[in-house]
């Protein structure tokens, strides 16, 4: 860790008495660093944070409870609408959620096709998640659009596949809703051979760049044993060292497979974060050439599933997986009947939230935007 | 050297700059109104009612079923079941939606609609815009603004649309062998029939002619 050591980081003391007195900001909820509506009641001494309350709920949509009273397929349209960056890592976990309880199979190409947009989402979701950061640390617009030009050609992709760019609703319990278009395939693999460019091109933006390392480096340290303690997950976990991935870890889907390295940092600060977030796009372009290269011919539907009339049999599962923003999970409770019992979602942009107050403590006002926006938060998957 | 880093990233942004006066890679936006991209095969956004033939209130392939009703997510559709009955494209004769409506301001675009109709009658449109000063009634679109053409089908989604087509008509094929087979059964049951009511008056009239009774009272009651 660079910088003046952890005596920095902790909260002054506040001399009421002497007549010091805080200054309370509320930044939100329609802050343009928001990534929503979002508000953070921040109380100043100086330029430094002193106290810092999070508060959400503005885009709360009563998802679970909507869920509860639908069949089983009509949540995964709504699934959709939780990370909106990741509707097809969000599809799949809800989708692997229903298998387990249900008992179902998928078949072969089904899982490769999930490990191909999974892994597409994250590329998009890592390129985006980059951009909101560095747009919040100033550079406006270039690294961004940069990202959302390569964002764009992975949305066509999913667009010619399931007929929407954001909204795909894709999956299927036991499997996928369609089979790839002609031609998919191909372009899809040029698409992927030209992101190793387009990562390196924005490494040589940013990972060398003197401000970027300025206002990155020391702030917004999280430590790992706070960081396992708040449940944190993903790759603001990864960045301080802890090595948890659950590609890696539960073994879903097929991703034993393929051969890939999960990237771990040091410091956890933002740099690190950023620097993950690089490295864990050339992780996904690997298993994205494996996968493309591997793909075999054959069914992509259960047999046994049905659109209507789907009722699992009484028992729960949880069904997790690694998403761009952390460990996303679904537990779900059946009692027989057309629509589930209980239905809950691990958010993990939620989780990945609660640890804000303890990386601000002590750092300046301006940083909390960047320490904020090095978390990947999606408010749509926060508040539900 | 301070400052390299931030060169090297000028150096990038250069490139790219540079590079849009002559790559069409590095130049990716169009001027929407005036240039458009080619529409994507698959592409969905609201749904819409095919309809066979020339008369869209007449050809309608909807049945009235509501299963589309009953499994949309955010509960856009609104149907009333028609009273009487009129025939379908194998000559069945079937319900009608009285009323068929979907609120767009609704309607999410999953598609589910479509996946759970067992007749083929929803599709997906690809027509986006939709922009109207009327908030109300405007989006609320009902069997007449919703019904189009199996060709206009056939002409945005050209791949699932000649699936879907192939199975209507290998469909109306079976019913119509079926109607055939059950055609030429009656006939050679009714052939049968008459046969074995020949043979049997034949019977009769041997019987009668040997125990000599009257043969009127059977033959009425055959």
């Amino acid at each position: 860790m660079s910088g003046t050591g952890i005596q920095s980081f902790l909260p002054p003391v506040i001399d009421v008495e002497a007549g010091e007195e805080l200054l309370e900001v509320a930044m939100g909820p329609h802050h343009p660093s928001t990534h929503g509506v979002f508000r953070m009641d921040v109380a100043l001494d100086g330029e430094r944070v002193v106290r810092l309350k999070p508060v959400f709920g503005y885009l709360h949509r009563n998802h679970e409870k909507i869920a509860e009273k639908t069949t089983y397929l009509a949540s995964m349209p709504y699934t959709d609408r939780l990370d909106y960056f990741c509707s097809m890592t969000n599809n799949w976990a809800y989708a692997l959620a229903v298998e387990k309880l249900a008992g179902m199979e998928v078949p072969e190409r089904a899982e490769y096709l999930r490990v191909i947009t999974a892994e597409l989402t994250r590329v998009q979701n890592h390129a985006s998640a980059i951009g909101f950061l560095l747009q919040e640390m100033g550079a406006s617009g270039t690294p961004l659009m940069y990202a959302f030009r390569e964002r764009e050609k992975i949305l066509d992709l999913f667009e010619a596949l399931s007929g929407s760019r954001m909204m795909c609703n894709y999956m299927r319990f036991g499997g996928c809703r369609v089979d790839l278009p002609a031609g998919w395939l191909d372009r899809a693999k040029l698409v992927v051979a030209g992101l190793p460019r387009f990562i390196d091109e924005i490494e040589a933006l940013l990972t060398s760049n003197e401000i970027l390392m300025a206002r990155s480096q020391g702030v917004g340290v999280l430590r790992p044993e706070l960081a396992v303690n708040a449940g944190v997950t993903g790759v603001m976990l990864r960045a301080t060292g802890v090595n948890y991935d659950v590609r890696k870890v539960d073994h879903y889907g097929i991703y034993d497979r393929f051969s890939f390295r999960v990237p771990l940092g040091d410091h956890g600060d933002i740099y690190d974060r950023y620097m993950l977030r690089v490295l864990e796009m050339r992780e996904s372009v690997k298993i994205l050439e494996q996968a493309m290269a591997q793909i075999p011919e054959g069914p992509i539907l259960d047999p046994k599933s049905k659109p209507r009339g789907f009722r699992p049999k009484p028992g729960e599962a949880y069904g997790r997986i690694e998403a761009p923003k952390g460990e996303l999970g679904f537990y779900l409770i059946s009692d027989g009947s057309g629509n589930p019992y209980r239905y809950r979602v691990r958010p993990p942009s939620l989780i990945n939230l609660t640890i804000l107050e303890d990386m601000c403590l002590g750092q300046n006002v301006a940083d909390v935007v960047l320490i904020f926006g090095s978390v990947d938060i999606v408010l749509g998957e926060v508040d539900r | 050297m301070l400052g390299e880093g931030i060169l090297k990233g000028l150096a990038e942004t250069a490139k790219n700059f540079a590079g849009s006066f002559v790559s069409e890679e590095r130049l990716t936006t169009v001027e929407y109104p005036e240039v458009r991209l080619p529409q994507i095969e698959n592409t969905r956004d609201f749904p819409f009612l095919v309809y066979d033939g020339n008369d869209p209130m007449a050809g309608l392939r909807c049945v009235s079923c509501q299963i589309c009703e009953k499994e949309c997510p955010p509960k856009c559709i609104y149907i009333i079941k028609s009273t009487d009955k009129k025939p379908d494209y194998v000559g069945k004769p079937q319900f009608y939606p009285a009323r068929f409506d979907i609120d767009v301001s609704v309607c999410m675009s999953c598609q589910i609609c479509v996946e759970v109709c067992p007749f083929d009658a929803i599709k997906m449109n690809t027509e986006f815009e939709l922009s109207t000063d009327d908030r109300f009634g405007g989006l609320i679109l009902d069997k007449h603004k919703l019904a189009k053409s199996n060709e206009y089908y056939q002409h945005i989604h050209p791949t699932e649309a000649a699936e879907v087509d192939g199975r209507l008509a290998e469909e109306k094929a079976k019913v119509e062998a079926k109607a055939k087979a059950a055609a030429e059964a009656a006939a050679a049951k009714a052939a049968a029939a008459k046969a074995a009511e020949g043979a049997a008056k034949a019977a009769d009239r041997a019987a009668d002619g040997a125990s000599g009774q009257p043969s009127g009272a059977r033959e009425g009651r055959a």
